[in-house]
């Protein structure tokens, strides 16, 4: 460990320096500092106010003169407890020593000793520390005997299975790493491959851990002592004062309750001082695991850190009569002025499939999310208009948002028989938990009120309708026990449960293999057709788009910029469109040549820059394009795009030269799009 | 636990190779019975053995030590025979094994009663105090988890949840018996509504059973209210809120379940932690049940009561280690196959 130290001793520095800047690290530091120096002090200072006996006072209460009062000899109690912090804290880290000196030696041994002692031992471990270390404690302490050696033996061995185990599981990730093997068969011992290579890398975690086990020592001792297991007469530590005072309780409770906030007091220093290491050194939460109490730690912060992760990424005109879904300056935005979705206006129609493409980024599934009001705080949505069969959604969930869940029960039945959803991964959109056909026949059962039965035989027709074999069976399964294909087109079955007029997918193929993809966008666009329904159909892959919608909204940094027919997108006018046909591979793509791909980064929600938000990557732009965002305009054909160089593109000569190899692949030598073949 | 990406790697590899292999979705639990089983029973081993060593183990004669300085040789040898302590070593275990399977624990060496006989008169207490603390906690952490996480999801009400974690912190810092100290102190010494000690009614419960209750009720719900915030940001309740779910059916049927199926495991560290706890408390509150004896056993050098005590507790803890695994292979069935 001095090796390491001494290694990069300057980073370790500054990042003690960091555990001890946050409010948590300092305070924790202030406290342990405190207990530390009264340890030290305290029986330098006070050990004759404390053993002074006066029976004039005995057995006396709070007072001017003696703080907590007096015990039966008349010593003054609050002295005491001062003292006693020098043995309590003193025992405490003597039996950490001993744990984590015992711990080290069973832990790494199996490293030394060979394959089958090494299981042995390791399996021995495992056992003990099945048991709370309290009850191993106790029972170390039966075998050595009552009294200060006793206890502390005890504690110190009760402890030690626990850092065993994470010296064991320590070491063996370090030395599954390549630089050990190169050290292995280098021919370095495996004794000198322990010091110099294996305990210099655990030496943070042990501390961190040895830190925390102190203070749960302290609690152990205090425990042994309050039972008369440990620190006997005329010796005392807290636990001891403790249990003197207990049997005063009735008239003299400060007796019993300061020893205890004693305790209390220097076990949380300890605690928190070895969490807020663990922070500040950067110790996984899986690696806090040394005893019961420990795991349970472990525990919290690997729940803390499940929670953390996943947070939520932050990213007037005509409308056809049969419009299903009407959206109108649609915007998406999060704390901190993200607008990850601009202003975006689009109409599906009846038995229409819209697809919607861009790249990750480009706002197509928050589009998506808000259109099926399913975002959450902290993202905020607003438009001038989402209606769905000419019912204002939006406005209704505003309404109902203050109570964080939607109030109105019409609305939400409205929404869960007349819009389906389907998620881009199958694998964890359904609830692990729960029965498949449970989950779909709730949709019914909630909605439509019908009985279990009916909405179970519901579930089970709608599996049917998507071709999934043995349809009863597989209801009864559970979400894992069904493959990644047949699950998405169990979510296909869930979206159709009511009578939807819009289903919403939302990369519904990208989590499953080729294959399969085929067979679920065949399915979905079988299902649209034979229910009249609309499909808005998000995706990245604007060939998947072409197989199965009719219309394609191509959506880049948060806005629309060309809305057109499937089969026109082969003279596609807007560049962006262009360079997602390009970068397609074909069967005439050359193998010789690097596969295309557009040049440049996405844009940055956060950060977009004036005008065109594409133009840092197009060959066509110009200074209007930097200066001016261009708006979305419709043709005659009813073609929409934003671009103001159409003229350009179409005619597929870049105005700008520096960028002409931004493109890779040149519009017109790209022939036709692989896709027209695919769509007709 | 539930969505690792491994996890579900692994689990899309299965999900594929079942249908091939019908045959493979019984053995998973078969596999999964037999290495349990045998865990258990080396542990146990273990534990008997241990348990059996404690009266060679003490230094100098244990007899003699129970007995004091002032006992006769004769009576210390006659006692010695009595235990068996004179045969051989291996015999001494073969004897205590077949005695425990028996139902036979020994003789009191001070009081001279059957260990059996304590044993059934003090355990009902500790599993009472033991049950009814963990039954407190548990119904007191779910509720407030749960609420706690739907109520500070997504970063809402930060000063509740600073409040909450901060007080959770505190409480749990402070171990059962100095809980204990403190209620009694407050309740019974200074408010006179509950007696201070001895099992006398209802009344006489409720300081016990808090005084264990409290700290891993604060720390189930505070890993509670995690899982539920980690819960409601998963895939399956977005699907739940696309389905239109009311927010309660939302909570209670889709988030909760997953919620406390990630919490089982704690449930076992701290239900066995407070079979540990309840020796302290015990002997906090004068509570007639095996707490109270081993110490005085222990003090007494009582080592046929000592042996029998530290038996229980320990088979108390192998049991509930093996519930909760399999609890938790009930409830995910995926973590039995993907270990097996």
């Amino acid at each position: 460990m001095a090796r390491s130290t001494s290694g990069n001793g300057r980073a370790r520095t500054a990042r003690l320096r960091r555990v001890l800047g946050t409010p948590a690290g300092s305070s924790a530091a202030v406290l342990l500092g405190i207990v530390a120096l009264l340890a030290i002090f305290a029986p330098i200072l006070w050990s004759s106010d404390a053993s002074a006996i006066d029976t004039s006072s005995i057995l006396q209460g709070p007072s001017a003169r003696h703080w907590v009062g007096t015990n039966g000899l008349g010593q003054d109690v609050f002295y005491q407890v001062l003292v006693a912090s020098r043995l309590s804290v003193g025992l405490a880290l003597a039996a950490t020593g001993i744990g984590v000196a015992c711990g080290l030696l069973l832990g790494t041994a199996p490293l030394i000793v060979g394959r089958r002692a090494g299981r042995f031992i390791t399996s021995v471990i495992n056992i003990a520390v099945a048991f709370p270390a309290l009850l191993l404690a106790l029972f170390f302490a039966i075998i050595f005997g009552i009294g200060a050696q006793g206890a502390l033996l005890a504690i110190g061995f009760a402890s030690a299975p626990a850092f065993a185990r994470l010296v064991r599981t320590l070491s063996a990730s370090v030395a599954g790493l390549d630089y050990i093997a190169a050290a292995r068969i280098a021919g370095v011992s495996r004794f000198r491959l322990l010091t110099r290579h294996v305990l210099p890398n655990i030496g943070e975690t042990l501390i961190v851990n040895a830190t925390m086990a102190a203070g749960d020592a302290l609690l152990s001792f205090a425990g042994l002592s309050f039972l008369g297991l440990g620190v006997q007469p005329p010796s005392y530590d807290w636990g001891q004062l403790l249990n003197n005072g207990l049997q005063g309780i009735y008239t003299r409770p400060a007796a019993a309750i300061a020893p205890g906030v004693a305790v209390v007091v220097a076990g949380l220093a300890f605690n928190l001082f070895g969490e807020a290491l663990a922070a500040g050194l950067g110790v996984s939460p899986q690696n806090i695991t040394a005893g019961v109490l420990g795991r349970l730690r472990g525990a919290l912060a690997a729940s803390a850190a499940r929670a953390a992760a996943a947070e939520p990424p932050p990213s007037a005109r005509t409308v056809p009569a049969d419009s299903v879904l009407v959206v109108s300056n649609l915007e998406v935005a999060f704390p901190g002025g993200v607008h990850p979705v601009r202003g975006i206006s689009f109409a599906v129609r009846r038995g229409e499939a819209v697809g919607v493409v861009g790249e990750s980024g480009s706002g197509k599934s928050l589009t998506a999310l808000a259109v099926s009001r399913l975002l959450e705080r902290p993202a905020r949505v607003s438009a001038t208009e989402v209606t769905l069969l000419g019912r204002d959604v939006l406005a209704e969930a505003g309404r109902g948002r203050a109570a964080g869940a939607m109030s109105d029960r019409g609305l939400r039945r409205f929404l869960g028989t007349k819009a389906g959803l389907v998620f881009q991964d199958p694998m964890t959109s359904f609830n692990p938990v729960k029965r498949v056909g449970a989950q779909l026949a709730e949709v019914a059962a909630v909605h439509h009120g019908l009985s279990r039965r009916q909405a179970g035989a519901r579930a089970v027709d709608r599996l049917r309708a998507v071709r999934i074999p043995r349809p009863e069976h597989r209801a009864r399964q559970f979400p894992h026990e069904l493959s990644g294909g047949m699950r998405q087109r169990a979510m296909i079955g869930m979206a159709v449960m009511g009578e939807p007029a819009l289903v919403i997918a939302d990369e519904p193929t990208t989590a499953l293999d080729v294959t399969v993809q085929r067979q679920v966008l065949r399915l979905l666009k079988s299902i649209q057709a034979d229910g009249d329904m609309a499909l808005l159909f998000i995706s990245h892959d604007i060939t998947v788009v072409g197989q199965v919608c009719d219309r394609v909204l191509v959506m880049y940094a948060g806005k629309i910029v060309e809305n057109l027919p499937v089969g026109q997108l082969t003279d596609a006018s807007h560049p962006y469109t262009r360079a997602l046909l390009a970068a397609v591979p074909s069967m005439e793509t050359p193998r010789d040549r690097p596969l295309a791909v557009i040049p440049g980064r996405p844009a940055d929600p956060a950060n977009l820059p004036a005008g065109c938000a594409f133009a840092a990557r197009c060959a066509f732009a110009s200074d209007r394009c930097r200066a001016e965002d261009p708006p979305l305009v419709a043709d005659l054909a009813g073609r929409e795009v934003a671009c103001w160089h159409v003229d350009a593109v179409l005619a597929g000569a870049p105005t700008a030269v520096a960028g002409a190899e931004a493109l890779t692949a040149d519009p017109e030598s790209a022939g036709p799009a692989p896709i027209s073949g695919e769509v007709a | 636990m539930m969505e690792t990406p491994q996890a579900a790697a692994a689990d899309s590899v299965l999900s594929r190779v079942a249908p091939a292999n019908p045959g493979a979705s019984a053995s998973p639990w078969l596999r999964f019975a037999a290495r349990r089983l045998g865990q258990l029973l080396v542990s146990a081993l273990v534990l008997i053995t241990a348990s059996f060593l404690i009266i060679h183990l003490v230094p100098g004669d244990p007899v003699r030590a129970a007995l004091g300085l002032d006992a006769s040789q004769q009576l210390v040898d006659a006692r010695r025979a009595a235990l068996g302590l004179d045969n051989p070593l291996w015999l001494q275990y073969v004897d205590y094994l077949r005695n425990l399977f028996a139902g036979r624990f020994g003789t009191s060496i001070t009081s001279g009663l059957p260990v059996s006989q304590v044993i059934s008169q003090r355990l009902p207490f500790t599993l009472e105090l033991a049950g009814y603390s963990f039954i407190v906690a548990v119904v007191v952490a779910v509720p407030l988890g749960l609420v706690l996480g739907v109520a500070t999801r997504g970063g809402r009400r930060r000063g509740t949840e600073l409040a909450f974690t901060s007080v959770s912190i505190l409480l749990a810092a402070i171990p059962g018996f100095l809980l204990a100290v403190g209620l009694v102190y407050l309740f019974a010494v200074t408010l006179h509504w509950v007696p201070v000690a001895g099992e006398s009614g209802f009344s006489s419960y409720l300081l016990p059973v808090a005084s264990m209750a409290i700290g891993p009720a604060v720390v189930l719900a505070r890993i509670l209210r995690l899982e539920v915030i980690a819960a409601l940001r998963a895939d399956y309740v977005r699907t739940a809120r696309a389905k239109r779910l009311p927010a309660w059916r939302i909570y209670l049927l889709h988030v909760l379940p997953n919620a406390l199926t990630a919490t089982l495991t704690i449930c076992g560290l701290l239900l066995a932690a407070m079979i540990a706890g309840t020796v302290l408390v015990e002997n906090v509150f004068a509570w007639p049940g095996l707490g109270s004896e081993i110490v005085a056993s222990i003090i007494a050098k009582d080592y046929p009561v000592v042996q029998a005590i530290v038996l229980v507790y320990g088979t108390g803890v192998l049991l509930i280690n093996l519930i909760v695994d399999v609890a938790l292979a009930l409830l995910d069935p995926r973590s039995t196959i993907r270990e097996s």
